[in-house]
């Protein structure tokens, strides 16, 4: 089963913390790798300037890197800053690398006339361009996310080997939201997009669990011929592209999001205050109800984080901190070793019905209820 | 040259031996009672005087001799008219298990001469072919160790589907808030009663069925809805409470529609919704039929025509003059009939051009669904030929629409009702949800709800289906009032309920290995597999050996 370790907090921290955390974590986890999405990124060897977008992502080979270099001169980016990871190779299991980037780029100076939309849609096709250049040559370029603020980083092992390897614990990246998940998708083949966090437009999600609903939800995402919806090499990825369907394409507030995946009973909708609008919001959405045992840990652009439960609530999950500082994680011994310092009798594990939300100002958790009233005036 | 008459043999002359059913009489337990010649709705069997040889030894003498007796026993008929249709009526009544009819093992000739005065052979039933591809679809995506099977008994599943035109989500946003249009959409049970005619059936298995089904919704909550068929809705049940659970079918002979259109302004509630025919799986290219036994005094006023004639429906509606114009005409003015409240949706036999219809629809913003009525669907009068040998089998032709749906991202928009062989062999449950699965929003039963709540005795083997002749043994489908007060209407209505209540367990038992709870898993193709290769291939699911 994954485990997964989100922390939030008004001061940059260390990624390592998060990765510490996971191995509290460690029992019943198979420890086969790491996926790492960081927002609000500090670099102490840059000042670094939170629109321009970073590009995150593996070079296998020499060729790829230097492909990836002159296909982003020809696009026109201009490269600002190279992270040069201090790597220890023989700490990687695998034998395919030959560079983690992480590259600051400024935005092409005939994009200045773009509107932010357009500048969202170009960076998404960026990243989908280069990722199809990898697979056309044999996936030897693998890119994980191309966006302002935010760092990607997955690689197979060991959670904390990992890492180690990469020396995360130099302090050199800093960060004040640190997503992590300690798993590669074992049940089918190891492919590097196949890990969690899943990230398209500044939005990422991990998962803990198995959407059996899968299929008919792909073939429904698929359908929509939305560029950014590929993949699919887990189960996963649909959680992701439907907040990003439901929150940045349908612009819904992000409480939508439960109502779409785990939408209440008729009954219970009956009684519901937009009860009317909820029914109908369930009907379209249909083909989006999620199945199976799954706890969802997003965080947006903005740095808002998120927790959400099946409906059912048939994975654990716990939220936890104090003001400025607050840590989700699958099992409550991960919050205890992100936040030991809280008053444990304010952990909440959210039920079926709730959303947790850790808004930007991270003053407290916000724990919303499906029965709650819906914010209809934002909609209609 | 002048034929000899000494060896009575015919051109049509059969023997016992060449009847599908052979009757098998045990005379050492019939008492005489009469009781199977008189059940026999074809008059199969008749009392006789049959002689018997007793050979006599008289051994003092050194003599033999032979003696006879006289004894009335049980003669089968061999007219093909008056050919047994394995009912076992005579079983059923019989006091001493001493009647019978069995299947004829070898060639039954009677089957080359189904023809007689030129008349080709009509029947009801569904076509006499009793493999099932349905039956050999297996649910195989079983959930255990990466993530736990739920509970079929314990916890809460979502079973029921939707009917009617589902928006995109951003023109349901769009529309909301403009106030616009949002299409009547009804939240039903999946395993739907599908069209048996007011006239098809008789009065008594049509309110047992109403009865049944009114129990499902409001005692049993299980929101199961039936359709009417042609023909029409008795004016009570048009001015009840119930005609919510009713799906009114027009079709082609608009048989009943004056008497609806009259109610309207009198109805509590609006119908669930209304299907417009167009082709039926059973008998593709033709319309309804209903024999002149069939129309009685109450079926002629219903349906405002006389007494005792046959009433067959044109094969196309009238109206229609290209699909174009029968989307715009008969959706539109049906939905506005009814304040655009009612989904109305159109039902095909399976064929090759469901694609093409299924595309207009697509466009057409009043489409609420699309019914598709597979091969194996059952009929209440027929050609043979039309039975057995047209149209589409329903696995193939839905799979190929709702990819196509897939293709344009309109699954969710235009929900797909499937039938056609459903419940065959007895299996309804895995045959609906297999046809679920392969992107069914639901499944249409008429046949399997007629052998499960009514015991109707029709079978694939040819057995009964004399439906068109309106001397169902079982009171089922006949207007003779002889015949239907066999059938108790209040045992039909528990027979209903357990049926659905049944299916509804099934279907849990189905869905809790399969990690599925939360909504119908309509297209959840990776869940099922087949043990033929060819077939896996053609549906797009897995192969399984």
């Amino acid at each position: 089963m994954c485990r997964l370790a989100l922390k939030t907090a008004s001061k940059p921290f260390s990624p390592y913390d998060v990765l510490t955390a996971m191995e509290a974590m460690q029992e019943g986890y198979d420890g086969s790798g790491l996926g790492l999405v960081l927002r609000g990124v500090k670099f102490t060897d840059f000042t670094y300037r939170t629109q321009d977008p970073i590009l995150s992502g593996i070079a296998h080979t020499e060729a790829a890197y230097h492909r990836l270099d002159a296909f982003m001169q020809e696009k026109g980016f201009q490269l600002k800053y190279d992270h040069e990871f201090d790597v220890d190779f023989k700490k990687i299991e695998a034998q395919d690398r030959y560079k983690y980037f992480l590259r600051v780029y400024k935005l092409p100076a005939s994009w200045k006339t773009y509107a932010a939309d357009e500048v969202e849609e170009q960076l998404m096709l960026n990243r989908l361009e280069l990722r199809k250049n990898g697979e056309d040559h044999g996936g030897d370029l693998t890119v994980f996310s191309f966006w302002p603020d935010v760092v990607t980083i997955k690689e197979v092992g060991w959670p904390l080997g990992i890492g180690k390897a990469l020396h995360l614990n130099d302090d050199r990246i800093e960060a004040r939201v640190v997503m992590a998940q300690g798993r590669q998708n074992t049940n089918y083949g190891i492919n590097l997009y196949a890990c969690h966090p899943f990230f398209i437009q500044g939005i990422a999600t991990m998962t803990n669990g198995e959407n059996t609903a899968y299929v008919p939800i792909k073939e429904l995402l698929t359908g929509m011929h939305y560029p950014g919806y590929i993949g699919y090499q887990s189960d996963s990825e649909v959680f992701t592209h439907i907040l990003h369907y439901v929150h940045k394409r349908l612009k819904l507030p992000l409480e939508t999001y439960k109502h779409v995946i785990t939408p209440l009973k008729t009954e219970e909708l009956n009684m519901h205050p937009q009860g009317d609008f909820l029914k109908g919001m369930r009907n379209v959405c249909r083909r989006m109800i999620i199945d199976g045992p799954n706890c969802v840990i997003g965080s947006l652009q903005d740095e808002t984080c998120i927790m959400v439960q099946d409906h059912k609530k048939l994975r654990p999950g716990t939220v936890g901190g104090k003001k400025g500082e607050w840590a989700m994680a699958s099992e409550m011994c991960g919050v205890d070793a992100m936040i030991p310092d809280r008053d444990r009798s304010h952990d909440f594990q959210p039920m079926r019905e709730n959303t947790v939300i850790i808004p930007p100002d991270r003053k407290e958790m916000k724990i919303w209820s499906q029965f709650d009233p819906y914010p209809l005036p934002q909609v209609a | 040259m002048v034929s000899i008459r000494s060896i009575p043999s015919t051109p049509s002359s059969l023997t016992h031996l060449d009847l599908q059913w052979i009757i098998k009489h045990r005379e050492d337990r019939c008492t005489l009672c009469g009781r199977c010649t008189s059940v026999c709705p074809k008059e199969a069997i008749f009392l006789t005087y049959r002689r018997q040889r007793m050979p006599k030894l008289d051994i003092l003498k050194k003599k033999r001799s032979s003696e006879y007796r006289t004894f009335t026993g049980i003669r089968q008929r061999t007219e093909p008219a008056n050919r047994c249709i394995g009912c076992g009526m005579c079983a059923t009544v019989c006091p001493n298990e001493a009647i019978g009819p069995e299947p004829n093992p070898n060639d039954p000739r009677v089957r080359l001469l189904h023809n007689d005065k030129g008349e080709a052979w009509k029947r009801g039933g569904r076509r006499n072919f009793r493999g099932s591809l349905l039956d050999r679809i297996m649910f195989t995506r079983i959930s255990m160790l990466t993530d736990p099977a739920l509970d079929a008994g314990r916890h809460e599943f979502q079973l029921n589907t939707l009917l009617g035109r589902v928006l995109s989500p951003e023109e349901f946003l769009r529309r909301k808030a403009t106030g616009g249009w949002i299409p009547p959409v009804r939240e039903i049970f999946p395993f739907i009663i599908g069209s048996m005619s007011f006239g098809a059936l008789s009065p008594n298995m049509w309110l047992g069925l109403l009865q049944g089904v009114a129990y499902c919704n409001e005692v049993l909550g299980i929101p199961v809805v039936m359709a009417t068929g042609e023909g029409g809705c008795p004016p009570w049940v048009l001015k009840s409470p119930y005609l919510k659970y009713i799906i009114l079918q027009i079709a082609s002979g608009y048989f009943g529609w004056d008497e609806i259109i009259r109610a309207i302004p009198d109805m509590q509630c609006d119908p669930a919704a209304i299907e417009i025919k167009y082709g039926q799986g059973a008998k593709p290219g033709d319309g309804g039929l209903l024999m002149w036994f069939k129309v009685s005094k109450l079926i002629a006023r219903l349906r405002g025509v006389p007494e005792g004639v046959d009433l067959p429906s044109p094969p196309v509606h009238q109206t229609l003059y290209s699909i174009e114009e029968s989307v715009m005409k008969m959706i539109q003015s049906l939905s506005m009939a009814w304040g655009f409240r009612v989904p109305v949706y159109p039902k095909i036999s399976g064929s090759t051009s469901a694609k093409s219809v299924l595309n207009n629809l697509v466009r057409n913003p009043y489409a609420s669904a699309l019914m598709i009525d597979g091969v194996d669907g059952g009929t209440g009068a027929a050609y043979n030929v039309s039975m057995d040998a047209t149209g589409h089998p329903i696995a193939s032709n839905l799979r190929e629409c709702y990819l196509d749906l897939v293709a344009q991202g309109k699954q969710n928009e235009i929900p797909l009702f499937a039938a056609g062989g459903v419940g065959k062999n007895g299996n309804v449950t895995q045959n609906g949800l297999a046809l679920i699965m392969l992107g069914a929003s639901g499944v249409h039963i008429g046949k399997y709800m007629m052998q499960s709540a009514a015991g109707c005795l029709g079978s694939e083997q040819n057995r009964c289906n004399v439906c068109n002749l309106g001397i169902c043994p079982k009171g089922i489908t006949s207007q003779n009032t002889k015949l239907y007060r066999r059938l108790d209407p209040d045992q039909v209505a528990e027979r209903v309920a357990d049926t659905f209540m049944a299916i509804s367990t099934e279907m849990r038992k189905v869905l809790a290995p399969l990690g599925r709870s939360q909504s119908l898993p309509i297209g959840m193709s990776d869940a099922i597999g087949i043990d033929d290769a060819a077939a896996a291939e053609k549906l797009q699911i897995k192969y399984i050996c």
